[in-house]
């Protein structure tokens, strides 16, 4: 049986992790290299980065990034953030990522998906959506540039959508949750997960480890994504893990 | 020296990085000469078993490899790798592989036999269950192995699986006879486990000299 993932994410900017990283146990709590290997230590399934470095130079940092990052870790990982085309996702997955995830640039341009997925396969692209509840619609809207611009597409559309286009997997943000550490979303998550036939990823609010039990149980997602939490040790990977464990959920 | 045959279509680099990490010396090469001086093969694969099949042929590796393999020295495919193993594929219509192994390669379903639906691709970490003995699971317990795939080998010959993991059906997940062995995982991303595999391989490899 396919167990759940816990999947720390972690912001990476001109090739240093940023957004306070609280961990004095390591050496350099800036360098991504050491932080990985100390998630993968920690028992993390998968990680993802997110590249949001704002020049061009940053950016070719982090293909060094994903190089050092490969040559240490036996774990898989995703790097996100300023991918826009078919030659950025061979930079980044030839350098030795193994997904890449799609946010801003899929819906701008939705084929951009079709031909990542018939390049390297559908298990290499990942498509991020950013959620936002809607009154007015009464469903959740698409949200692109890092959460600032609202779309016309709602949410289950447009997983679905992405999904037909080659998406191999969903990382699925709510807004409304994201930073309020009081549980992920789990109406959207749910929702989204019964709608496409490929793995959610739940992300935005984890505040402890009931909330991933949540997520899984009742959210019925494939695998949940934290940061601040697990970086500013308000919880660890081993202790989400050994909850889930406790609550019959299978973990690695 | 383990040779890690490049027909552009492996995740050379991270197969590369494991066997760095273990110690060992490699090279990618697509040329059967250079190839054929390896004590021992790995075949990666990402991507579409027809196309593989295509750049192989293309590459005048086909027939390489299966004598290779047939001279006793160790070969280990890895993902599509190990599918290619077997003698056909049903993905986008029917293609032949490497046949070196008896079955073939099938979709899934999506559908187990309770009816109940299931994710496809086989996505994440999955326990693996020891069916049969192999040099490759040597002084090992049974652990979880990362698996990314949308087809699975269907075989007749329960004997040539050695280890398998439950997900709506029996996926075979380390496969062998004589001197051909597979992993339908990724052994270079599967933590632990993945890596003692691996090094069981390169153990092995070495014995045969």
């Amino acid at each position: 049986m396919l167990t759940k993932r816990i999947i720390p994410c972690l912001d990476v900017k001109e090739g240093r992790v940023v957004k306070g990283v609280q961990f004095v146990s390591l050496r350099d709590a800036g360098d991504p290299v050491e932080l990985a290997a100390f998630y993968d230590k920690e028992g993390a399934d998968e990680l993802v980065f997110l590249d949001i470095s704002a020049s061009h130079e940053g950016r070719q940092t982090m293909v060094d990034v994903v190089m050092a990052v490969a040559a240490s870790l036996a774990i898989p990982f995703t790097v996100g953030g300023g991918i826009h085309s078919l030659e950025d996702m061979k930079r980044i997955l030839r350098a030795g990522a193994d997904k890449v995830s799609l946010n801003t640039a899929a819906v701008l341009r939705p084929e951009l998906i079709n031909e990542g997925a018939g390049y390297f396969g559908s298990q290499c692209i990942v498509i991020a959506i950013d959620a936002k509840y809607d009154e007015t619609i009464g469903t959740w809207r698409v949200y692109t540039h890092g959460g600032r611009k609202p779309t016309e597409r709602d949410v289950i559309t447009w997983a679905k959508e992405a999904v037909e286009r080659g998406a191999g997997e969903i990382l699925l943000t709510s807004m409304d949750c994201d930073g309020e550490k009081s549980g992920f979303n789990v109406d959207l998550t749910k929702a989204v997960s019964e709608a496409v036939t490929v793995p959610v990823i739940a992300s935005g609010g984890a505040g402890n480890a009931m909330h991933f039990e949540d997520a899984f149980k009742e959210g019925k997602a494939d695998a949940a994504l934290a940061a601040s939490i697990f970086h500013y040790k308000e919880t660890s990977v081993k202790e989400v893990k050994s909850f889930l464990k406790q609550q019959g959920v299978v973990v690695r | 020296m383990i040779g890690i045959i490049d027909y552009g279509m492996g995740n050379l680099f991270s197969v590369s990085c494991a066997l760095d990490r273990l110690g060992v010396e490699w090279f990618i090469s697509d040329d059967p000469e250079k190839l054929q001086n390896a004590k021992g093969l790995i075949l990666p694969g990402v991507g579409s078993f027809k196309d593989a099949m295509a750049l192989l042929d293309r590459q005048e590796l086909t027939r390489f490899i299966q004598d290779y393999a047939k001279s006793g020295k160790p070969l280990l495919g890895i993902c599509l790798g190990m599918q290619l193993l077997f003698e056909e594929s049903e993905e986008n219509g029917p293609s032949k592989g490497l046949a070196l192994l008896p079955g073939r390669v099938v979709r899934f379903s999506g559908t187990d036999r309770n009816g109940e639906s299931y994710k496809v691709p086989h996505m994440g970490w999955n326990r693996l269950k020891f069916t049969n003995r192999s040099e490759l699971q040597n002084g090992l317990e049974q652990d979880y192995v990362y698996f990314v795939h949308s087809f699975y080998v269907e075989t007749d010959d329960k004997t040539v699986i050695t280890a398998s993991a439950e997900y709506g059906v029996e996926v075979p997940a380390v496969v062998g006879r004589g001197s051909v062995y597979g992993m339908q995982f990724h052994p270079e991303k599967s933590g632990g486990m993945g890596m003692a595999l691996l090094e069981n391989y390169l153990e092995l490899v070495e014995g045969k000299v």
